[in-house]
């Protein structure tokens, strides 16, 4: 590089240039992304109604929690901190989240392992995994809840001529199997992307520890527990995180799935449903700040986690 | 013969017409928002077809899925948009307080129209002195029965909901042991969404447990009557009913009564004439009577559905709107969606049609059925209705499934309601 | 083992929407393996309402806007962030992936009111705008590791020559960039096919809808019945090129998954 006069001026015109660069992009992430956020956290701090946007006033936390004590000398609190149907839908979205990801990381890294072994057809089989991803969600939601129709669902079918059930269950209105049937769902749709991602940590293990273990005669179990899982770990670490975001803003598939089940409202659902259907906007914004917070924690975990490289200075 | 009758019956209607709505001034082409559609589009398009002959002006139907909540989320939405590119909307009788605000005041130019209607529809479709949707056709359920199966083991319909559950287990069992393995007792809608709200008003109803919220705004769910309907209805579950009636919406009940799995079914009028299609498995073979009751001596209840048309008041093409809502809510209109879609009409002088009466023998015998039926409590909740029938199916939905008890579920939703109420709905 | 057990159910769910897309009438309501009578009557009343058709256009043109925009401003924007020191880079950077895993729900309020106040309520340019919020994060945050990782020794080679930045990057990066661009595009393109809420939100009429909400939102002969024939055909008909190009594209796909979610 230049080291007179003349390559800092040439820095300094790299400087410029590079503002002038980034100026459209983050004059349109201000305007999609933080413009609206602001707004919906100052909606959910008035009472604005949906037909008359510009008509709240400001009645501070009042949505999120007030507590008012009647003249009786009873204290009354509101808000969505005190709802149970709020706190029902955390406890849904939060279940989801763990149960699919744990199964999409558990299977996903089966497929992984399956994938990383050389066989013949591979490539083909790779392509192959990645289709339940491709599909659009809410065509996957609309097949399935066909299949998992109590009546003339295909699943029900199948499972009772193999007698795996006694009789046809229904899988998305039972609010027993409800969940169930949306983490099926979910799991099917999302453990090749978590597969993918697994495989390429996986790569990186050089071929030639496991040349070596397989010479000393050491039992794959062991292998895997001993040398492949502790070099993927970082890999897993970062893609379940990932998994986990997607997995607590989830909508499209519970919206089409079960759309009125209590047993799988999640934030996101009884969010919107406040915002539109009910009369109750600014309430549902206040939700939907709230679950922006809760998925802002877990970002900030992702970046302390995943070990994100944030100098730019790349890893070499 | 009859095309003849029809195209001189068409010809009479446009004079009609071009005298009521005066001569084309310029072509407008409206935007008609509705969840009825399929088959409906095409019966739409020849229903309004006279219309725009008259008038010149062209509707488009922009259709919606079926279920009435995702509607309403839809339309509250487009309103609050002010959204231009939709004229009028198909409203459920239970969404004009709610709406009230985005459309146009009909009471003026429906005055002589409106009368001619039964009288307590128009009052539905009033808020504060405003007539905001004209009825196009209005909607009561019926308890479907199979005729061929109730002669087969020599019962007679029921009367009682206790008899409906003995008549259904007794043919349900006898004819599994004949080998219908899939046969069930009696379909309805059980799936949490309006639809069952519908139906558990109807038994709470007709166990005397009274209607939600009384239209004086008390609420008056919490009663031992209406826990008494509750627990009957959740001993049907996994016995006369799929446990997968708790996921039904209408036509899961009607995929399994067409497919001839049923002995009874809770629908609307619209399954009629489909069940008499060309490819259903009960063809001839069912009949409808009203719903059962709870005991001897208590009325028995239909739950008033319904739909509307209303013009939106941010439309451009308003006079052409409006028109054609007068047109589809008047007597030709609804004449002809009674007689191609089994639609119950609005105007009282057409249950005593012949045309009706001949196509479709369901509605002149369904005029007392709809005079009784019970409205849901959307009059004394005005906006915050969705949140009642919402809070109020879930607990039903909780009961039936098996999450707590019918006291416990509606002791808590007696005090879910007192705390939306609040000060006053 | 659990692998064939999921390629089993992977092909049960495909060839049973295709067996489902066939029936017509009370034979949807029976359980089917495969279609007892080829009926075209399914894709026929799909393909032949106008609007379907208009719903693919829609969907095209919204998503290859999309991309192009977004590819566009990334470009430029990753060059900087890739090659250029300057403070607070870091900052950016965690700014824009705190941006791309944005809830969707938490900016819809606010995006309702934008596109209100733009006057774009109903338009393609409304669902353009807001898919720009998933799309433009993620092709910023992809490209900028493509580009950190190609070699320094070809920016000197130019800089030496006396090129601009903005000649660096068009004459010199982008034709180096061609895979990335392409697997990033891809991946935006898919994701902004598929979307469901935004364009739920901001679409009134018809011929405004998606392919997502216009299958969402496809509906029965009457009140009350649900189009499952239609719906499956539907389903196909949308699937089938984007499982095409998975396909071709799958080696590709996979790079540009990985770079997102383990480098990234």
């Amino acid at each position: 590089m230049a080291t007179n006069d003349g390559g800092l001026s040439l820095s300094q015109q790299r400087q410029r240039a590079a503002f002038w660069f980034l100026a459209p992009m983050l004059a349109a992430l201000f305007c999609v992304a933080a413009w609206p956020l602001l707004r919906t956290i100052w909606f959910s701090l008035t009472n604005t109604l949906l037909s008359d946007l510009y008509g709240g006033e400001w009645i501070g936390f009042d949505n999120y929690l007030s507590i008012r004590t009647l003249e009786s000398g009873r204290v009354i609190y509101r808000g969505t901190l005190v709802d149970p149907a709020w706190w029902n839908a955390v406890w849904n979205t939060v279940r989801f989240a763990f149960v699919s990801v744990f199964f999409e990381t558990l299977l996903g890294l089966i497929v992984a392992l399956v994938l990383n072994a050389e066989f013949k057809g591979r490539g083909l089989v790779r392509a192959a995994i990645l289709i339940p991803w491709a599909i659009p969600t809410i065509v996957s939601a609309k097949m399935w809840a066909w299949m998992l129709n109590d009546q003339f669902g295909i699943i029900n079918d199948i499972m009772l001529n193999l007698g795996l059930i006694g009789q046809k269950i229904a899988w998305t209105a039972s609010v027993d199997t409800a969940m169930y049937a949306v983490l099926m769902v979910d799991i099917w749709k999302t453990t090749p992307f978590m597969a993918l991602l697994i495989l390429a940590g996986l790569q990186m293990v050089p071929r030639d520890i496991y040349e070596a273990a397989k010479l000393d005669g050491v039992n794959p179990v062991k292998v895997f527990f001993k040398i492949t899982l502790p070099l993927i770990r970082p890999a897993l670490a970062v893609a379940i995180i990932f998994r986990m975001l997607d997995a607590l803003r989830i909508f499209d598939l519970v919206y089409v799935l079960t759309p009125n089940s209590a047993a799988t409202k999640i934030m996101s659902v009884i969010s919107r449903e406040n915002m539109i259907d009910f009369d109750k906007f600014a309430y549902g914004a206040a939700q939907s700040t709230l679950l922006f917070a809760i998925i802002a924690i877990f970002v900030s975990l992702y970046i302390w986690l995943g070990k994100v490289d944030l100098s730019g200075e790349g890893q070499k | 013969m009859k095309i003849i009758k029809g195209r001189a019956l068409r010809a009479t209607a446009t004079a009609a017409m071009l005298a009521v709505f005066g001569a084309p001034v310029s072509a407008e082409e409206l935007f008609y928002v509705s969840g009825a559609v399929g088959n409906a589009v095409e019966n739409f398009k020849t229903l309004v077809k006279p219309w725009e002959e008259a008038t010149g002006n062209t509707v488009t139907l922009v259709p919606m899925p079926a279920s009435t909540t995702d509607q309403f989320g839809q339309y509250r939405l487009w309103l609050a948009a002010g959204a231009t590119d939709i004229d009028l909307y198909q409203t459920d009788v239970i969404w004009a307080p709610q709406l009230a605000d985005h459309f146009v005041d009909l009471t003026d130019v429906a005055k002589d129209l409106a009368p001619t209607h039964f009288p307590s529809i128009i009052q539905s479709q009033t808020v504060n002195g405003k007539l905001v949707a004209l009825p196009i056709f209005t909607d009561a359920p019926a308890l479907y029965y199979r005729k061929d199966l109730l002669e087969k083991y020599g019962k007679t319909p029921p009367k009682t909901w206790a008899e409906l559950t003995e008549t259904a287990q007794m043919i349900q069992d006898a004819e599994r042991a004949e080998g219908k393995a899939d046969l069930w007792g009696f379909v309805w809608q059980g799936n949490a969404y309006e639809g069952l709200t519908c139906n558990a008003l109807e038994w709470i109803k007709s166990f005397g447990g009274g209607q939600i919220v009384e239209p004086d705004g008390t609420i008056s769910v919490n009663n031992a009557n209406a826990v008494a309907a509750l627990e009957t209805v959740k001993g049907w579950v996994g016995t006369i009913s799929p446990d997968g009636v708790l996921a039904y919406q209408e036509e899961e009940a009607r995929g399994v009564w067409q497919t001839g799995n049923a002995v009874f079914m809770r629908n609307w009028p619209y399954a009629y004439g489909l069940g008499n299609g060309e490819d259903s498995a009960v063809k001839g073979l069912f009949a409808v009577t009203t719903l059962p009751v709870g005991k001897e001596g208590d009325t028995s209840a239909a739950t008033l559905g319904g739909w509307n048309v209303a013009v939106s008041k941010y439309s451009t093409k308003q006079d052409a709107a409006i028109s054609l809502a007068m047109y589809l809510a008047g007597p030709e209109a609804q004449k002809q969606r009674a007689i191609a879609e089994s639609n119950l009409p609005t105007i009282i002088a057409l249950y005593d049609d012949a045309d009706i009466a001949a196509a479709q023998p369901i509605i002149p015998q369904w005029k007392d059925v709809f005079l009784n039926a019970v409205p849901r409590p959307s009059a004394p909740t005005l906006g915050k209705y969705n949140e009642v029938s919402a809070k109020f199916w879930s607990a039903v939905h909780s009961t039936l499934s098996g999450e707590g008890s019918a006291a416990e579920n509606l002791e808590l939703l007696e005090v879910e309601l007192t705390d939306l109420k609040g000060s006053g709905w | 083992m659990t692998f064939p057990g999921r390629a089993r159910n992977d092909r049960a769910e495909t060839s049973y929407a295709i067996v489902t897309s066939f029936a017509t009438g009370t034979e949807l309501f029976k359980v089917n393996y495969w279609p007892k009578a080829f009926n075209w009557g399914n894709y026929e009343s799909v393909l032949g309402g106008r609007n379907f058709v208009r719903s693919i256009g829609n969907s095209i043109f919204i998503a290859t806007t999309t991309v192009v925009f977004a590819l566009f401003l990334a470009v430029t924007a990753s060059y900087a962030l890739a090659r250029v020191r300057f403070r607070g880079r870091g900052l950016l950077l965690m700014m824009i992936l705190a941006v791309s895993m944005f809830p969707q729900i938490a900016v819809l309020a606010g995006l309702f009111e934008l596109v209100r106040f733009l006057g774009i309520f109903n338009t393609p340019y409304a669902m353009i705008m807001s898919y720009v919020i998933f799309t433009l994060p993620f092709t910023v945050w992809v490209l900028t590791t493509f580009m950190r990782d190609l070699p320094v020794e070809i920016e000197e080679a130019a800089i030496v020559d006396g090129a601009t930045p903005w000649i660096i990057i068009t004459q010199v990066f982008l034709p180096l960039l061609w895979p990335a661009l392409v697997t990033t595009g891809l991946l935006a393109f898919i994701g902004a096919w598929n979307e469901f809420l935004f364009a739920l939100t901001f679409t009134s009429s018809e011929t405004t809808r998606t392919v997502p909400v216009a299958i969402g939102l496809l509906s029965g002969a009457s009140q009350q019945e649900i189009p499952w024939g239609p719906i499956m055909a539907a389903s196909v008909i949308v699937t089938v090129p984007l499982i095409i190009l998975v396909l071709i594209f799958q080696r590709k796909i996979v790079a540009g998954l990985t770079a997102g979610g383990v480098k990234g």
